[in-house]
């Protein structure tokens, strides 16, 4: 694998004659990748634990491919990895600017993702991987701010397409008492609107604190779940709200009335998953495991395509001044490809990356929305989430 | 199937080979792990016949004995006595082969291994590996040059054209081109070069001289959304006139004017159609249409689309038989 490596260098290096590349040393773009990391309890499932390097494996595969093409046209690319908690985010932050690094890649919580934002302000680009919140885009969006995250409003829309589809319009939402769960059935209701399901019940799973899961749990909660779900009025499938892992994956076969469970369980809007094979996926996620040993996450999937964005832009513009990559990445002209089956744009309006959204099970991708019923005079990608005369947002 | 299976083994039983007034069409079903081969006279099926784990590309020896079948899943090239179906024996090709393309003297084959950014060079004779070249990331389409001096093979992350010698196996140029290229296809007169870019939506068209692009070939068809064009599979008839494009999810293919490089007409097909292969004669074109199961058959000389044959599970590829 190694050799390989090296023959590849010393023949690309020699090929660089039909771009007119000169054989100077390349020049660098640098980004960073900050992630804050809110303590919280261990998920529900200890298949959910977060792994050590979550988005910055993303990130390394994303260089690697920048380098690749890089190689080519005389450009190098890297990424610095650095890992911050809500105490010292600000700092790490500092450090960055000060360094003059134009492109930063949060991963973190929707009112820290603003904070970054502000900080940066016209210093530089910040790309969300990670913040769902429909606030972020409406009316806190940002100038400086990409979200390559989807929104709330997006997933909750890919969702709605499907389940409308499936001819399933009667919901029993159940969402969880964080802010972020409000936040969450709150796109749900307007999806629901948004295309004509009803939601016929409403309950809150509260968080009472305790552990998530405890040795043979599973004893009490088998008994909680149908007790919790009993007594609602008909609906044709239950959608979970829950941002945090709190009570969604219990739900599937202990609803009291025997209904698929879909949202934060079941079936899960996503940007994406790992059983993705369509569009060479394949190739991406056997790329994937292969550098990091471990199943892709979204959050490493999000910060690839910022970086990749990055890439994308210096070798189309053949350029590495970072003005210009941020002047053509805002342009209406960029695309990238992010193996989802078509380009991926950005909303002039809110900066939101239009995407497909992928509705996996823990197993198999069910389905890609948008579906094709639904029909848009200019992308059918802007029949999910906020498009443009509703949006919010005032840059 | 299995009646065809049994039909095709009481055939040979009683010694006759299938019927040979025509030429077959050999299409690889992606799902259906099969190849159906149709009769490009009557475009009745003959049969189907199982090739191994996910076929998808295929083609024939110049001379028409050998099929060659890219089984993805299997990772190898299984080859058929194209007559009888039997296999005959198996070619190396690196995991995973997609694509490939033959030299026009029959041998090599090169192959393009999409996880390993490897061209595997293999030699149809001796049945051995050759050279593995490394090229971009996720290499995919694989096009020669009719002189037989240059391979191409497109990377789709890298989104590059590699031109490789293939003689010393040395990449010796390199030219960018739109998002996510999927395969390149040199007209007969070796002065034209298209290599089609799915996501970038456009057909470039490359100076093979100069490795410049001369034109970008886009592609505009009324109540279809920009981003369903596709293109995928490229064609040229032999006298360098017409340019075949299938578009993918945009069932359609496009024909373009080989001299001025502009799209003259859309032709409606299947589902999702990727790869498309001429009759020798070039009466007809057959398009593979993997989301409806089904093969098209276009009229060249009309530019109609006279029918539509159903085949196996997600056909992928096609090729037809030289004689």
């Amino acid at each position: 694998m190694k050799g390989r490596i090296i023959i590849l260098l010393a023949g690309l290096s020699m090929a660089n004659t039909a771009l007119g590349q000169n054989a100077a040393a390349p020049e660098t773009i640098r980004a960073a990748v900050l992630r804050v990391d809110v303590p919280h309890l261990p998920p529900i499932s200890r298949l959910d634990t977060a792994p050590e390097d979550l988005g910055f494996a993303g990130a390394r595969l994303a260089i690697e491919d920048n380098d690749t093409t890089g190689r080519f046209m005389g450009q190098d690319f890297e990424a610095v990895e650095i890992t911050a908690t809500p105490e010292t985010a600000a700092a790490e932050m500092d450090k960055l600017l000060a360094q003059g690094i134009p492109f930063i890649v949060t991963l973190a919580d929707d009112a820290q993702t603003l904070a970054l934002a502000d900080q940066a302000g016209d210093r530089a680009l910040v790309l969300n991987a990670r913040a769902r919140g429909d606030g972020l885009r409406g009316r806190d969006c940002r100038f400086n701010v990409i979200h390559t995250a989807p929104s709330h409003a997006m997933l909750a829309d890919a969702l709605a397409q499907f389940l409308m589809w499936k001819k399933w319009p009667d919901w029993f939402l159940i969402a969880g008492s964080h802010p972020e769960d409000v936040a969450l059935a709150n796109a749900y209701r307007r999806a629901a609107a948004k295309f004509g399901a009803r939601i016929v019940e409403e309950r809150i799973y509260e968080d009472t604190g305790g552990s998530r899961r405890s040795d043979s749990g599973h004893v009490q909660v088998q008994q909680q779940m149908p007790v919790f779900t009993q007594r609602a009025a008909d609906h044709d499938v239950v959608i979970a709200a829950d941002e945090n892992g709190v009570f969604a994956d219990w739900l599937p076969y202990a609803t009291w009335d025997p209904r698929p469970v879909a949202g934060s369980a079941g079936l899960v809007p996503q940007s994406w998953a790992p059983s993705l094979e369509a569009w060479g996926a394949t190739q991406f996620q056997n790329r994937f495991e292969e550098l990091a040993g471990r199943p892709i996450r979204e959050e490493d999937y999000q910060t690839w395509v910022a970086l990749r964005m990055i890439g994308e832009a210096a070798t189309r513009t053949q350029s590495t001044d970072p003005a210009a990559l941020k002047e053509f990445m805002l342009s209406g002209n960029f695309e990238v490809a992010g193996f989802k089956g078509q380009k991926l744009t950005l909303r002039d309006w809110d900066h939101q990356l239009r995407q497909p959204i992928l509705l996996a099970t823990d197993s198999v991708t069910a389905s890609v929305s948008p579906q094709d019923q639904y029909l848009h005079q200019t992308s059918a990608l802007d029949t999910l989430g906020f498009d443009r005369p509703e949006t919010e947002c005032k840059f | 199937m299995k009646a065809a299976t049994a039909i095709l083994t009481s055939a040979l039983c009683l010694g006759f080979a299938l019927p040979a007034t025509a030429n077959r069409v050999f299409v690889s079903n992606e799902k259906g792990n099969d190849v159906t081969v149709l009769d490009s006279d009557t475009l009745e099926v003959i049969g189907t016949y199982p090739v191994g784990a996910r076929p998808r590309g295929i083609t024939i020896s110049p001379d028409g004995k050998e099929l060659y079948v890219c089984v993805s899943d299997d990772d190898l090239v299984r080859v058929f006595d194209p007559e009888t179906m039997e296999e005959m024996h198996t070619l190396p090709s690196g995991p995973d082969p997609e694509l490939f393309v033959l030299h026009p003297s029959g041998n090599p084959l090169y192959v393009a291994n999409e996880d390993d950014n490897l061209v595997t060079v293999v030699d149809t004779q001796t049945h051995k590996v050759l050279a593995e070249i490394p090229v971009g990331v996720e290499p995919e389409g694989m096009g020669v040059s009719p002189d037989g001096k240059v391979v191409i093979n497109t990377s789709e992350t890298t989104n590059m054209a590699h031109f490789i010698d293939s003689e010393s196996f040395d990449i010796f140029a390199n030219v960018l081109v739109d998002s996510r290229p999927r395969f390149a296809q040199f007209n007969d007169q070796g002065t034209k070069l298209y290599v089609s870019a799915e996501i970038g939506g456009t057909v470039s068209v490359i100076d093979p001289e100069k490795q410049e692009i001369i034109k970008k070939i886009s592609f505009e068809i009324p109540g279809v959304l920009p981003e369903a064009i596709q293109p995928v599979g490229v064609r040229v008839t032999q006298d360098g006139s017409k340019v075949f494009v299938a578009l993918g999810p945009a069932n359609r293919v496009a024909v373009i004017d080989g001299e001025t490089d502009e799209v003259q007409d859309y032709l409606l097909v299947g589902q999702r159609v990727w790869q498309m292969a001429f009759t020798p004669d070039e009466k007809y074109l057959f398009t593979t249409n993997g989301n409806s199961n089904d093969v098209s058959v276009i009229d060249v000389a009309t530019l109609k689309v006279v029918k539509s044959v159903p085949v196996g599970q997600q056909p992928w590829g096609v090729v037809v038989a030289p004689n």
